[in-house]
């Protein structure tokens, strides 16, 4: 019995629920089912309170509405806004038409009534507002349609005088954003509100919300950006707003003037409580440079920045932002800087200040002192002061902007400039160094300038350092003392930082080559000649020497008399160098040597450089061997790769195009190799050994042939085709060793249905190309097509190997430009004997820094790769704002790897190196994807089936030792 | 006419000793408690008497506000509060709060146990002192009672260091203590939002100077430092503990970071430790660098620098060190002078000015023989460098702050008499406000305009304010109501309701003007053409021709006659009641000017 009434209980338990279930599952269908108007008409009339309305509707909006239905669910929405009691819901329903006006695909002109209806009896402030914005989307999805934006503007006009901020807000916005742009419009409409709407948006600039003033502001940027010219009269207006006390006016006032100062630059405006007229345009710097003191620093860094483009200026207003009047218990007293210039000019160096050294000197006229003058005096002194960082870079920034456009303006900021190299923020720092390296073409360096300049050497940071060589490398310096000084200072940083020696022998390359007159008379001393004695002969592999060698010998290039002044050890010492660093010595000619003759004249364009000869003439021996027997044709390519290798080694600017053609080359030469086996005589099985070469050769050409696809920059499609080709032939290789290999068809119709897929998407992707492939491989295979398709497997087999052989060696044509990707790691450096310990199971971070050349992308494709010990490796992604990008063509890679491992007993070498990843499906010959619609665009092509995705290795491995230690209980 | 009432106890024309007394709406407050370096008699306090002959001064004084460690500007406070005897708060900063004490120890360590002096005060009165102190937040609103609030504002200086919004009703006075308009290594600057007090009492220290870029300063320190160093010789900075101190210590640290140097830097121990920790506390009060980096590690938390030991000084090699006190006249730092004095390699870096008679003023005037005590006279031949830091405004930096703050009145105190007036005329003449620099004990008053609260009914306004254009509201704008003044309370009502209230009947008052136009037509064709004209200027109102041959105006009539003589004349009649003033006057002016030529 009781079982028996468990049973029905449970029953009847069940029951319950399911119908429960049911319920609900009809209810979910209703939402989802097509027609939404009609689903959200049924859950509007079931909600009983305004609460349970608005939850319909927020649930209604998360979805998405198909265009041929939104005009139903307005209609359905707008039935029940004017049911509606709840501003809430209200508002939630303008909102949601806002949003269904935005459906792409939908027209809303066929609600543009019904909305400016809704605002005829609104009451609440805020829904007022939401319908505004309403219609603001509405008039902005309607650029063809003048009359509406029309009407759209009246209405707006309308609710200017409203009592809330908020709708005036949005009122203005709207205005700004449809208010007729072109005169003419205007004239036609002929209506109420066609009135200039720069007069309606002007009258708001003294509403007594600031909210309403900025937005008032902003209307009036808005309308200038649509190409509307602002009158002139508004200049005044907006200098009253300057003084506004809240910032965001103030802000937008800043840039309304600068939008007028830009309009009208050469109009006269008068100087208040003066008879005196000057431009607009100095007018308005004076103003924003006023505003460099605002008491907000959003206002600040919004007026320095603008300073900057502010080109139009005259430069005697210009140069007063540098100058602030120094006076000590009311006597002229002259600047620090002022000071340092006029030592130098007397010809005296800097002594030991005495106290009082800047004693002030004449009396000033009292009446003449302005504390704060309307004018610009001292903006930038002040705006280099700030106690913002922000403020100080968009200082840093307009100084840039306006001393590139004024030399004389660069003159006189440069001291400035320096003093910003010893701010306590790193990124002014940089900023400034960088800065000072985009105008130095203007300017040449003073020697106490130069001494600060070179103090900044010992920063400890990297980023500081590399900046600095930078701007030494185009820096123009007025003596020979300061080129001594600069060289001392670039040594002494050698020796502090050896890891520096590239970038220092770079610095010196060009400030030798830029000042051969001034290195001339330094030489006898740099080289430590004598000239009765000879002296020991310095080493050769010491970095300081080095780094002076290269300092003379570049200035040597254009100074045919300093070789006289080289001692014998030194001749020997060039050619060793030119050997060794050839990107950094140059050709010389020097007397008694052979390389005079070698050494080309300098009319000679760089296209016939010699050595690019060579790299051209090898190729042509190389492309031409078709009549040598193997034997020599092998023979022919290991000599060419040797010697393209060594080009590399060599000449810099060609080490792109060595190494891409000797890849090539060695492709070509494996492939010979392979099929030169003599596995392809015999019985398969017999020959196991050299069938792992074989398909060793075949991985082999497939690897490179990604490298060569993905590791160079500015490999063009021509050069992508016949990397292809030879990938391909690679597979056709591996086909064929397959073939011979395995016994049984099965595996091998897969085998050959997929290779014949990819030389017909080879076709696919490349025919453009076809007709330049005369006699190649693929050539051939595309007249076999029709056979191949039809044979067996073993058939196919046969007619691959036969057409391999046959086929003829494709010519690589060479691009202009290609470099090859490289990385270096340097830190860690990997020389540490001191493991790194941590507690297994817990992490630690390895600093890791490494310099990236001719990565393209890198944030996309650059790895971290960590290799335990035990075989099993990690692959870390840095994040996007590790990288920096010093220079074209060149990245930094900062990044923190983490690391962790269960304990070992004994401190062990992890290898840490930088990968490129690659995937194939965007390759170079696939249309290229701009980055932003990646995502997107993934989505919507097929993912195409040979589409394989790998790394390349391009760093040198670097071990770091590691002590996992077990933890402690 | 309501009064700002100031009285400087101290600092009125002078540098020291800063007590100000303000007296606003009633309430008395005294701005800072100093004492004088300069006096070791009864001059070195202000002279309190002055508030109240007898009688205790918590009966007088509503509050006590401190506005930085500094001893000219809380030395006093002790003697003050317990000696003459005072009870009510006393406000400062929560780092003077934390500060202050250990100052005013030293302070009485130095007069009582090292001069002997007694009658000072004690301890235990320091400690009982601070507990009447109330700390006080940037940018908080005290209510020091119901009327009287307080609001401290970021003034840079020294940490903690406060300028202060002092309101009474409408009614409002800042102090500013001493600030410092240019950010430095450790502080930023001061900064106030435009209150617009009725008086801004400021220091003017450097009224009269403009000052050089601090980069530059900057890099000549750290330029002869570093020099210095390399060529292996030492360097001694006297300095006084607190303030400056730190600014070089932050910035010797960082140069020494960045530049990877080794050589030791030490400081004098003592006071500076127990500072030190309160500027690791107190990261909020420093500048955008420290508080934006302590996270990773606070700057105060110094790798170089190193607590000094008397047995360093003899150690070879380079070092710094910063040594107390700052002139050079006694203590460790003499000591340490004295010992390195000899050598041509080392430096003494003078960082602030130095009074007459110490070692510090006679080598920085150059003196390379000084007498000793026991007759020793010491050779000098180490260099002397001079190196001015200070954080106080320079003039631009005064000037600067009043245009933030948009006073109606400037008051000076805390420079000398010379260079204030200087700056109080370029003030006067670049702002138009009045300024003034009373001497000590001198009241200076000044009048206020008066504001005073009306009520008025919400429907009143919403009817009022709905009148006219809406626009230009910021500018004033006309009213009409009647203002009831009853029960001490103002009231502004509807005319009808404020009839009712007083039960009254109600009087119409109407005006009517004659206006005569010359005009041959016939009445009627006037009466038109009048209509016509004023339809054509008075768009916004309503303007209807009656049958009866008048017309309206709103409620204006204007009726035309011929005249009874010369019929060429015309008289127009115009009557609009009381409430239409405005606009009535403003048509009869419009007619007088008589009617457009043609039609």
């Amino acid at each position: 019995m009781a079982a028996h009434l468990k049973k029905r209980v449970y029953e009847e338990f069940t029951k319950v629920v399911q119908q429960q279930h049911e319920d609900l599952s009809t209810k979910k269908l209703r939402l989802t089912k097509p027609s939404k108007s009609a689903a959200l008409h049924v859950d509007l009339c079931k909600a009983t309170s305004p609460a349970d309305a608005l939850q319909y509707l927020l649930q209604f909006a998360r979805k998405p509405v198909e265009v041929e239905s939104v005009e139903g669910v307005v209609r359905i929405l707008l039935e029940h806004y004017y049911k509606e009691n709840d501003a809430s819901v209200r508002l939630k329903i303008a909102s949601l038409l806002g949003l269904l006006s935005k459906t792409a695909g939908f027209s809303p002109d066929c609600i543009v009534d019904d909305a400016i209806n809704t605002l005829q009896n609104e009451k609440s402030h805020q829904v007022l507002a939401q319908l505004l914005d309403t219609l603001l989307v509405i008039g902005t999805k309607l650029p063809e349609n003048p009359s509406v934006r029309m009407r759209l503007v009246e209405v707006a006009c309308k609710h200017l005088t409203d009592s809330s901020h908020g709708v005036r807000n949005k009122c203005l916005q709207l205005i700004g954003c449809l208010g007729p742009v072109e005169k003419g419009v205007a004239k036609e409409a002929e209506s109420q509100a066609a009135k200039d709407v720069q007069k309606i948006i002007g009258d708001h600039f003294n509403d007594q919300d600031p909210r309403v003033r900025t937005a008032a502001i902003k209307a009036m940027l808005q309308l200038h950006e649509r190409g509307l010219k602002l009158q002139q009269a508004i200049y005044s207006q907006a200098c009253k707003l300057l003084a506004d006390d809240y910032e965001q006016v103030r802000s937008a006032a800043v840039q309304l003037i600068w939008v007028l100062s830009q309009l009208y630059p050469e109009s006269i405006v008068p100087i208040p409580s003066s008879n005196e007229e000057i431009r607009l345009v100095d007018d308005a710097f004076g103003k924003i440079c006023h505003m460099v003191s605002d008491g907000s620093w959003v206002v600040r860094v919004q007026a320095a920045k603008l300073l900057g483009s502010m080109q139009q200026v005259s430069s005697h207003f210009l140069e007063q932002t540098l100058d602030k009047k120094l006076m000590s218990d009311l006597r002229r007293k002259r600047t620090a800087h002022e000071r340092a210039k006029e030592l130098y000019s007397s010809g005296e160096f800097s002594s030991g200040r005495k106290w009082g050294d800047d004693a002030p000197k004449e009396e000033i006229d009292t009446g003449a002192v302005n504390l704060i003058e309307s004018g610009a005096c001292g903006a930038f002194v002040h705006g280099l002061e700030d106690e913002m960082y922000e403020v100080r870079i968009a200082a840093v920034e307009a100084l840039c902007m306006l001393a590139q456009s004024s030399p004389s303006f660069a003159e006189k900021c440069l001291d400035f400039l320096v003093d910003m190299f010893n701010d306590e923020i790193e990124e002014v720092r940089l900023q400034s160094i960088h800065t000072m390296r985009k105008i130095s073409n203007n300017i040449t360096l003073r020697e106490d300038q130069l001494d600060t300049v070179l103090a900044v050497l010992e920063d400890s940071s990297r980023d500081i350092r590399e900046a600095l060589h930078e701007l030494l490398c185009c820096t123009n310096v007025s003596t020979k003392e300061g080129i001594h000084l600069a060289l001392v200072e670039l040594l002494k940083n050698l020796t502090k930082y050896p890891t520096d020696r590239e970038s220092i022998w770079k610095c010196l390359k060009f400030l030798g080559s830029r000042h051969p007159t001034l290195v001339l008379p330094l030489v006898p001393e740099l080289l430590s000649t004598h000239p009765f004695f000879d002296t020991p002969e310095p080493d050769m592999d010491d970095p300081a020497y080095i780094a002076v060698l290269v300092l003379i010998f570049n200035a040597a290039k254009s100074c045919p008399t300093m070789p006289a002044l080289f001692s014998d050890h030194t001749f020997r010492h060039y050619a060793y160098l030119r050997d060794s660093l050839s990107h950094l010595v140059p050709p010389l000619r020097l007397p008694g040597r052979k390389l005079m003759s070698s050494a080309v004249s300098p009319s000679i364009t760089p296209h016939e450089d010699p050595s690019q000869q060579f790299l051209h003439q090898s190729l042509e021996r190389v492309y031409n061997f078709q009549h040598l027997d193997p034997r020599g044709i092998q023979e022919l390519l290991e000599f060419t790769i040797r010697d393209l290798q060594r080009l590399g080694e060599l000449q810099s600017e060609l080490a792109g195009m060595a190494d891409f053609t000797a890849t090539y080359l060695q492709c070509q030469l494996l492939l010979i190799k392979a099929l030169q086996e003599k596995l392809w005589n015999v019985a398969a099985p017999l020959y196991l050994k050299q069938n792992a070469l074989a398909s060793a050769a075949a991985k082999q050409i497939l690897e490179e042939t990604y490298k060569m696809e993905f590791m160079y920059s500015g490999v063009e499609s021509r050069q992508v085709v016949i990397i292809h080709h030879m990938r391909l032939q690679a597979k056709a290789l591996q086909l064929i060793v397959t073939a011979r290999t395995t016994r049984g068809v099965e595996p091998l119709f897969g085998m050959c249905e997929k290779f014949l897929q990819e030389v017909d998407s080879f076709q696919r992707c490349f025919i453009s190309e076809l007709p330049h492939m005369q006699g190649s491989f693929v050539d051939k295979l595309l007249d076999l097509m029709p056979r191949l398709v039809t044979s067996k497997p073993s058939e196919v087999v046969k007619i691959l190997q036969t057409t391999l052989r046959q086929s003829t060696f494709l010519h690589l044509p060479l691009p202009e430009q290609l470099h090859r990707a490289t990385a270096n790691i340097i830190e860690p450096t990997g020389e540490s004997d001191n493991p790194l310990r941590f507690t297994s199971g817990l992490v630690v971070a390895l600093d890791v820094d490494a310099t990236l050349e001719h990565v393209q992308d890198p944030q996309g494709t650059v790895k971290v790769q960590v290799l335990y010990p035990d075989g099993q490796a990690q692959l870390i992604h840095p994040k996007p704002a590790d990288f920096r990008n010093p220079g074209p063509g060149r990245h930094r890679l900062i990044t923190q790897v983490y690391l962790s491992h269960t304990a070992w007993t004994e401190p062990c070498q992890i290898e840490v190196r930088l990968l490129l990843a690659y995937n194939s499906n965007r390759s170079k010959a696939s249309t290229r994807i701009p980055k932003s619609t990646w995502s997107e665009s993934l989505e919507a092509l097929p993912p195409s089936e040979n589409g394989i995705e790998g790394t390349i290795p391009f760093s040198k491995p670097v071990k770091v030792y590691i002590m996992p230690k077990p933890a402690r209980r | 006419m309501p009064e700002i009432k100031v009285t400087p106890l101290g600092a009125g024309q002078d540098v020291g000793r800063s007590c100000i007394l303000v007296s606003i709406a009633g309430k008395n407050v005294m701005l800072d408690c100093g004492m004088h370096m300069g006096y070791n008699d009864d001059r070195r306090f202000p002279d309190f008497s002055y508030i109240t002959q007898n009688g205790r001064l918590t009966d007088f004084l509503d509050c006590v506000i401190i506005s930085h460690f500094h001893l000219d500007h809380c030395g006093a406070l002790p003697y003050f509060s317990e000696m003459v005897g005072y009870d009510g708060p006393i406000y400062m900063t929560h780092p003077t709060k934390a500060i202050c004490p250990i100052l005013l120890e030293d302070y009485r360590k130095i007069t009582v146990d090292k001069k002997g002096e007694t009658n000072f005060f004690t301890s235990q009165m320091i400690k009982d002192c601070m507990k009447k102190v109330v700390a006080v937040h940037l940018h908080q609103t005290v209510q020091v009672d119901e009327e009287l609030e307080i609001k401290a504002y970021y003034a840079g200086h020294v940490l903690g260091a406060a300028m202060f919004h002092i309101k009474v009703g409408c009614e409002s006075v800042v102090y500013t203590g001493d600030y410092n308009m240019t950010p430095d290594r450790h502080l930023g600057a001061a900064w106030i939002d435009k209150c617009r007090p009725d008086l801004l009492i400021s220091e003017s220290t450097y009224a009269t100077t403009i000052r050089d870029s601090k980069r530059c300063r900057e890099r000549d320190f750290l330029k002869k430092v570093h020099e210095t160093v390399e060529r292996g010789g030492k360097v001694l900075i006297p300095v006084f503990a607190l303030g400056r101190a730190q600014e070089l210590c932050i910035l010797l640290e960082t140069f020494w970071e960045r530049m990877n140097l080794k050589a030791p830097i030490y400081f004098s121990t003592g006071l500076t430790e127990k500072a030190n920790h309160y500027y690791k506390l107190f990261i909020t009060w420093t500048n955008q660098k420290i508080r934006k980096t302590f996270v990773q590690r606070n700057m105060f938390e110094f790798k170089h620098i190193k607590a000094f030991d008397r047995a360093f000084a003899d150690n070879p090699g380079p070092m710094v060190v910063f040594a107390t006190p700052g002139m050079l006249h006694a203590g460790q730092s003499l000591q340490i002078f004295r010992k390195w004095a000899g050598n041509e390699k080392n430096m003494v870096i003078m960082p602030g000015y130095c009074v007459q008679g110490t070692v510090g003023h006679k080598i920085l005037s150059g003196q390379r023989k000084l007498e000793m005590e026991g007759r020793q006279i010491l050779e000098v031949k180490m260099q002397v460098e001079y190196m001015s830091f200070s954080a106080h405004a320079d003039a631009k930096g005064i000037m600067q702050l009043i245009r933030q703050a948009e006073p109606r009145n400037v008051l000076l105190v805390h420079g000398e008499a010379k260079k204030m007036e200087f700056l109080k005329q370029k003030i006067e003449q670049e702002f138009h406000v009045s300024c003034f620099m009373p001497a000590n004990g001198e009241t200076t008053t000044i009048l206020t305009n008066p504001c005073i609260p009306v009520d008025i009914s919400l429907g009143l306004l919403k009817r009022e304010t709905a009148i006219g254009p809406g626009p230009d509201a910021k500018k004033p704008k006309l009213m009409h109501g009647t203002l009831l003044m009853k029960d001490n309370s103002f009231r502004l009502v509807s005319p009808e309701q404020a009839l009712k209230e007083l039960g009254l009947a109600e009087h119409q008052l109407r005006f009517t003007c004659r206006v005569h136009i010359q005009d041959p037509r016939k009445e009627h064709e006037t009466v038109l053409r009048v209509y016509n004209h004023l339809k054509g200027i008075l768009k916004d109102y309503s303007v209807q021709h009656l049958p009866d041959g008048s017309i309206t105006v709103e409620s204006i009539l204007i009726q035309a006659t011929a005249h009874s003589e010369d019929q060429g004349t015309k008289v127009l009649l115009v009557s609009w009641t009381y409430q239409d003033e405005e606009l009535g006057s403003y048509l009869t002016s419009l007619l007088k000017k008589g009617l457009p030529q043609g039609t």
